[in-house]
């Protein structure tokens, strides 16, 4: 199982350029500033977004796949959850969707909320959640729809700075206990540190770093990664 | 959304005055429609059988019009919300067609109505069987009018929710098919709800359009309004009677639907 | 009588006398409410009218002449009124709203046919053949009355399709062919031209419709009155003959 893809894409004078592969088992974490491409990475590799290039998942050409069959879960920075639906059946959506009947599809919702210790949610609606649980929501949502890839933007982005720690050590453990291919997007060292095997740097639509965590924090390779290396050791 | 401390600090005590007199343009014929209905005679007036047969006819044929309206008008809807996208020309081609039956006085519809569907009209000559003096010509002249009500109710829905949704479900493995109906559609409930309202209560008033398009036969083509118009040559009284029940009937619609479906239309 | 005939002979004697010495003075302005099948003559009427009383400023107000009686009777501003039905005219004088009406024309209820006739209708009794679209003006105003009489007469049960509202629409259907045949005035054949084809119906005659007029109002009595004779005047009759109105 692997990711090997390269993405162009021009939005208006904003060129995209990046070769990206992941291995399954290593999440592979895109760090960059606000601007640098990374969402459009993302949405390139799930397909909603136009792009050029070729797109491999697990050798499978995905590039002129319609999104619903590109067979990759995506958590957005707001998750998205369903607002007309229960917790329950927002998971239950992607079994559901790819034609599981209705009692397999919520017995497999079911089960994921138990495998992420939120199965008192089930009847919850989505307003009714607070951040850490529709991240978690959102996680299960996208896992439930089985995967080939899982795409995480900003995971973190939205919750509160407080429970911040708690949710990212629990989405750590959730991501090796999933074992699949896994990118995350963020801008936050502390992401990194917990949740990456590998990092690729982007910067205004370039890769301008890759490395294994503990090489970025030795040596930075661009004024951007020392300024939050060296602001992440002051914390 | 907004509670009323946020809007009180600008109503001016002046604007009181205008305010009043439009409320009472619009409540009074209403209070003098109910003072003067022959109430001693009511029970009498609306069990006769041709009242009871107009009233069938009109909530029949708004209702089916309003179901039509649905099937038709919610495609519609999406494509008018999509075309934003489009070129200016089309776009704006597309919006007059939806909204000129909103403003084309409904006599002048039922005009155009016959003279495509007519047994002269220009698709009406091949057809193998005649339209008007039907009671399906009461029905396409009520979604003539009605229709545009819903299309613009629900493209305004779908123009305010947010299409991100609709990615997160194709992301899951969701057809556009099974997106539209599981999370499209299910999101903009409370427009196409209000929409329906609209519809049904603007197809159950029609009258211009249905009698000059599908004229007047009792248990046909009569439906309420037009037997209030004919009656009122007549018989004001019995004329009165079918307007208090014809008000009842929207006013019974309206309330019958809860705030959170139709935000604006009920209190 | 017939109404063709009448036309044709009217117009050849037709040499319109204007209306005889008219009082000068008529000022203001002078509001009608006719019946809807007087719209051509009274236009013509109010225009020479005017065209005699330069001062004056005469409206009429077509409809049907049940809904302009209702109207009356509510409190509408007219100065004269003339119905094409003496029912409906007395739904004003019972009102108190006028008195002494005078009947100024008759009309005869007559089969109109879209040109070159599709049904294939030659008289009355083809109304009862259920295959054919019938319009009939609705039982509640004057010209639904009238037919009613004629059908009854003829013993003929016929097979409608649309009751509508006023004359004018039952035309309407039949001038867009919509129908195969429908009962209007023959006054509304002749103001029709090509637009219909007529069919007289024997005996039609006997159950003409009369047109009363009246004043009704107090605003402008001079004009009123002076509009009146106008109407009922030589000059008037022949314009009204000219129509297809049969003049007592």
């Amino acid at each position: 199982m692997s990711l090997s893809a390269s993405i162009h894409a021009v939005r208006g004078t904003f060129d995209l350029n990046v070769h990206l592969t992941a291995e399954p088992g290593r999440t592979l974490v895109l760090l960059g500033p606000n601007g640098a491409g990374k969402s459009t990475v993302l949405a390139a590799i799930a397909g909603t977004v136009p792009s050029d290039g070729t797109i491999l998942i697990n050798g499978r050409a995905v590039s002129d796949e319609e999104t619903a069959r590109r067979r990759v879960g995506y958590v957005f920075q707001d998750y998205l959850l369903f607002p007309h639906l229960s917790v329950l059946e927002n998971i239950a959506f992607g079994p559901r969707a790819q034609g599981v009947a209705r009692p397999a599809a919520r017995a497999t919702a079911a089960g994921w909320l138990e495998r992420l210790g939120i199965p008192e949610l089930a009847d919850r609606r989505p307003t009714q959640l607070s951040g850490g649980q529709a991240q978690r929501v959102a996680l299960a949502r996208a896992l439930a729809s089985g995967p080939e890839l899982l795409l995480l933007d900003e995971p973190l982005a939205a919750l509160d700075v407080e429970v911040r720690d708690d949710v990212r050590e629990e989405l750590a453990r959730h991501l090796r206990e999933w074992g699949g291919l896994t990118i995350v997007v963020t801008h936050s060292l502390d992401d990194v540190a917990s949740l990456a095997h590998d990092v690729v740097v982007l910067e205004n639509g370039r890769e301008t770093q890759r490395a294994t965590v503990r090489e970025l924090v030795r040596s930075p390779a661009t004024p951007y990664v020392e300024r939050l290396v060296a602001a992440w050791r002051e914390d | 959304m907004t509670r009323g401390s946020a809007r009180r600090s600008f109503l001016m005590p002046a604007l009181w005055i205008p305010a009043a007199l439009a409320l009472a343009l619009l409540g009074l014929p209403l209070v003098a429609l109910v003072v003067r209905a022959p109430w001693a005679s009511l029970p009498d007036l609306l069990s006769r059988s041709e009242v009871i047969q107009a009233l069938a006819l009109s909530f029949g044929t708004a209702s089916i019009a309003t179901l039509v309206s649905l099937v038709l008008g919610i495609p519609l809807a999406l494509v008018l919300a999509r075309s934003a996208e489009w070129s200016v020309v089309p776009r704006r081609v597309l919006r007059a067609l939806v909204t000129v039956p909103l403003v084309l006085p409904p006599v002048v519809g039922g005009v155009a109505l016959l003279l495509l569907l007519g047994r002269r009209g220009l698709i009406g000559q091949f057809l193998p069987f005649t339209i008007p003096f039907s009671t399906s010509a009461v029905v396409i002249a009520q979604v003539f009018v009605a229709m545009p009500f819903l299309v613009l109710a629900v493209e305004g829905a779908v123009r305010a929710s947010d299409r991100r949704f609709e990615v997160a479900a194709a992301t899951l493995g969701a057809s556009r098919w099974t997106v539209l109906r599981r999370v499209t559609l299910p999101l903009v409930a409370p427009g196409i709800a209000a929409g329906s309202l609209l519809c049904f209560t603007r197809a159950l008033g029609e009258f211009g359009a249905t009698i000059t398009f599908a004229g007047s036969f009792p248990g046909v083509t009569q439906t309420l309004p037009i037997a209030t118009y004919i009656e009122l040559q007549r018989d004001p009284d019995a004329a009165i009677a079918l307007s208090l029940l014809l008000m009842a009937a929207s006013v019974a619609v309206l309330v019958s639907l809860r705030d959170r479906w139709v935000p604006g239309l009920t209190a | 009588m017939k109404c063709l005939a009448v036309a044709a002979v009217l117009a050849l004697t037709g040499c319109a006398a204007p209306g005889a010495e008219p009082p000068p003075e008529l000022q203001g302005t002078l509001t009608v409410f006719a019946a809807a099948s007087l719209t051509d003559v009274f236009d013509q009427l109010a225009h020479e009218f005017e065209a005699d009383h330069p001062g004056l400023d005469v409206t009429v107000n077509y409809a049907g002449s049940t809904a302009l009686a209702q109207q009356l009777v509510q409190g509408a501003p007219a100065d004269v009124f003339a119905a094409a039905s003496e029912s409906a005219m007395d739904i004003v004088t019972d009102a108190g709203l006028t008195a002494h009406p005078v009947v100024f024309a008759t009309n005869t209820i007559e089969l109109a046919v879209p040109p070159s006739n599709p049904g294939r209708v030659d008289d009355l009794s083809d109304l009862e053949r259920p295959e054919l679209a019938v319009a009939l003006c609705a039982p509640e105003v004057p010209c639904g009355e009238a037919s009613q009489r004629v059908l009854d007469h003829a013993g003929v049960i016929p097979s409608v399709d649309t009751f509508e509202q006023d004359v004018r629409a039952v035309l309407t259907k039949v001038e867009l062919g919509e129908v195969d045949a429908g009962l209007v005035y023959c006054t509304d054949v002749l103001a029709s031209g090509n637009g219909v084809e007529g069919i007289e119906i024997p005996g039609a005659e006997e159950f003409e419709t009369r047109y009363p007029i009246a004043a009704t109002g107090t605003a402008n009595r001079a004009a009123a009155a002076a509009f009146m004779n106008w109407v009922l005047s030589p000059a008037g009759k022949e314009l009204l003959g000219d129509a297809g109105f049969g003049t007592p």
